[in-house]
């Protein structure tokens, strides 16, 4: 392992939704290049654990450092909150995430959807970012639906878009918040696709997923949540072959 | 300066307490004249609108367009002064001399009444078209003629979902009563102009006129959302 | 029918036309600014702000059009500091009172509007705008603002046929838009029907007009609730 920062650390993350606890004390690394799946059934606190990390929830207490920079917090009346509006604002220009709703924007084209981010966040000049936006596009498999609006793609192709979206910001780290889940069977393929393309690329993504076969033959750290809990972590191989959960070989059977 | 305004609004001698709550009395009066005639007149529209042939629904159509365009002002004038041009010649015939016209009251609700019947005829038919099928289906199945089924199934239905309209129907009418003021009749508006007139304390009382029109319209609206809870009993509204 | 009254009925009414549009744009247009600020303040979460804005729109959504002119036009004037101070000049002209009474009017219901538009944009695309990284201010520039009125123009298109309507209120603090003119006509003429009919008329057409311009920008905001410019063809995903 070089000494660099992982490129994602959470220490002993806890989170809270009033009384409830969702997540009870995550810890957890991703280095650069590594593709992290996430797994669990519904409760475990899976998707809470990945918005922790772009801070679209904030936790209760513990700690999330981006690429070794820790995202500051302060306690208030109203319980955690970021210390500083702007550090999160520009450490969430180096993190993309794609939801599961995809949550492309209704008014804009594909095109218009894809640069945005770059030409108004990050201020890059705009010419720049179409070329990129129109590799990244053909990358995807969506060039010739620039102009399209999200109303008129399937799930499937709003998807890859939405992929499309969150790689024009230049992100050191990729989120995925159940890609899939939404999508017909038969488009989940596609989107599956363009995830291992990146995986191969040597991008770090941290993917919360249902989707077995890539957890499987894709990532190179499985993680099984239960009930806010990591029960299982290690490589493909070590936690599908030699489980040691009663839990996770439950979750894998049913 | 409060004092100065409970001695105004006094029931004492010179107050105008007295006065101002007999024009409200009058703006209630007035309102609910022209929101029953407006309820009549929508009811009709509905009707043209729903089971009506073409040339019905056309002037349906027509009417409610038209009522929605055009100031409500301009309604109150027509009737107003309208109707002189209609009854003088007419009273003419029967020997009156001078000007005839309706008395304000009745050109105001008449006035009232055909422009809140535009609205009122989308709200019942909004509502009559909201009775689901199923139920309607559900009657003729069981044998009940049309008559009966209207009465008994389809009216009592349709008036529950006409609640919410209406309410804001009788908002509307409420404001519109202020306009009643021009043909003299002393509603609210009337009255305070009189009063500002002889006190030369025009803020005062036009600001007791908002206070009296606010009251009126926040209890209305109260209440209104109580029959709405009452009226929702059972019923699965979205 | 009498024709040619009705001709001339319509010649004396035009003039007043400009009056009824110059009123109904400037309280529209200042109108639509207070209540964009009214409704920030509904949605800030900062309780004083929240609260007078509800007051606010609860006020003067249930006190009559009428009321509101005439205590800004008779009755400030009651007040000897308005009287004297440099503000006087404009309030105590008709067209200024008509004009700031109907822009508070017409605010307190483009507010709710308004509101209504905002509270529709679907949440997930917000959030995906936090996850860009944008803040608050470009993401109701880029994001909320532009949902927001998409979705709000239909209501917003029948508050300013309610504006043209309220104009005519104007006549009865003396200003000779087309009712003022109308009313003028009838005591004149004292053939109340036919004047009607030449200014609802011109009402109709006036709003006609309106809602026509408006239907015509809600399509040309709305490419995206529009059919897709070539059929779209299922496809292999990518070469990626």
């Amino acid at each position: 392992m070089s000494s660099k920062p992982p490129a994602v650390r959470l220490a002993d993350l806890r989170k809270s939704f009033g009384a409830v606890e969702v997540l009870k004390g995550i810890s957890l690394a991703a280095h650069d290049g590594e593709v992290v799946s996430i797994l669990g059934s519904s409760g475990s606190g899976k998707s809470t654990l990945l918005r922790c990390i772009n801070l679209l929830e904030v936790p209760s207490s513990g700690e999330v450092a981006i690429e070794g920079e820790v995202i500051r917090l302060r306690q208030t009346r109203h319980g955690t909150r970021p210390a500083d509006r702007r550090q999160v604002d520009r450490l969430r220009t180096q993190i993309g995430m794609v939801f599961q709703s995809f949550n492309l924007w209704s008014h804009m084209t594909v095109l218009e959807n894809v640069i945005e981010a770059p030409v108004h966040v990050q201020r890059r000049p705009r010419a720049e970012c179409v070329a990129e936006a129109e590799a990244i596009l053909e990358k995807v498999g969506m060039a010739d639906r620039r102009d399209y609006y999200p109303a008129h793609l399937s799930g499937g192709q709003q998807q890859r878009a939405a992929i499309a979206r969150a790689l024009a910001q230049r992100p050191r780290v990729m989120l995925f918040d159940e890609p899939t889940s939404a999508l017909d069977p038969e488009l989940v393929g596609e989107v599956l696709r363009v995830m291992r393309a990146l995986a191969e690329e040597g991008r770090t993504m941290l993917v919360v997923t249902h989707e077995m076969g890539f957890a499987r033959d894709v990532s190179s750290k499985v993680v099984f949540l239960h009930k806010g809990v990591i029960e299982e972590q290690g490589t493909p191989g070590e936690v599908f072959g030699q489980a040691r959960s009663q839990r996770f070989k439950q979750f894998l059977a049913g | 300066m409060l004092t100065e305004f409970f001695a105004t609004f006094g029931f004492g001698p010179g107050g105008w307490g007295p006065s101002m709550l007999t024009a409200a009395a009058m703006t209630l009066a007035v309102a609910l004249a022209g929101f029953g005639f407006g309820a009549l007149v929508g009811i009709l529209g509905a009707w043209a609108k729903v089971a009506g042939g073409a040339a019905l629904r056309t002037a349906a159509d027509a009417y409610t367009t038209m009522l929605r365009g055009i100031p409500d002002l301009l309604v109150i004038y027509l009737f107003y002064f309208g109707s002189s041009s209609v009854m003088t010649p007419i009273a003419r015939l029967f020997g009156a001399s001078g000007f005839i016209s309706l008395p304000g009251f009745l050109a105001g609700a008449l006035a009232i009444g055909v422009v809140s019947g535009a609205y009122h005829t989308e709200v019942f038919r909004g509502a009559y078209l909201a009775v689901a099928r199923g139920e309607i289906e559900a009657a003729l199945a069981s044998g009940m003629r049309r008559m009966l089924m209207f009465r008994r199934i389809v009216a009592p239905l349709a008036l529950r979902y006409a609640v919410p309209g209406l309410g804001n129907v009788w908002q509307l009418v409420l404001k519109e009563s202020a306009l009643v003021s021009v043909t003299g009749l002393v509603e609210i508006m009337r009255q305070a102009q009189i009063g500002a007139g002889s006190t030369r304390q025009p803020f005062t009382f036009f600001f007791a006129a908002a206070v009296l029109y606010f009251v009126i319209s926040s209890v209305s609206g109260w209440a209104l959302g109580r029959v709405e809870l009452r009226s929702r009993r059972g019923l699965r509204i979205a | 029918m009498d024709l040619p009254f009705l001709y001339t009925t319509l010649l004396t009414l035009l003039p007043g036309v400009p009056l009824t549009l110059k009123l109904a744009f400037s309280s529209v247009a200042a109108g639509a600014v207070l209540a964009l600020l009214l409704a920030l303040c509904r949605l800030s979460g900062v309780w004083p702000l929240a609260a007078f804005a509800r007051a606010y729109v609860f006020v003067f959504r249930s006190t009559p059009l009428l009321v509101q002119i005439f205590l800004i036009y008779y009755g400030l004037g009651q007040f000897r500091a308005v009287r004297l101070s440099a503000l006087w000049p404009i309030l105590r002209e008709p067209y200024w009172c008509a004009v700031i009474a109907l822009t508070l009017n017409t605010a307190a219901f483009a507010t709710e509007i308004i509101r209504g538009g905002l509270r529709s944009v679907p949440p997930g695309q917000i959030e995906a705008a936090r996850a860009c990284g944008m803040g608050t201010a470009l993401r109701f520039r880029r994001i909320v603002l532009p949902l927001a009125v998409r979705q709000a123009l239909p209501g917003y298109g029948n508050e300013v046929i309610l504006m043209v309507k309220a104009t005519a209120l104007a006549s009865t603090i003396t200003l000779l838009e087309v009712t003022g003119l109308a009313a003028k006509l009838i005591s004149e003429t004292y053939r109340a029907i036919e004047v009607f009919i030449v200014a609802g008329a011109i009402y109709l057409l006036i709003n006609f007009v309106i809602t026509r311009i408006i239907q015509l920008l809600e399509y040309a905001i709305s490419p995206h609730l529009r059919p897709p410019p070539f059929p779209v063809i299922a496809e292999k995903g990518g070469t990626a």
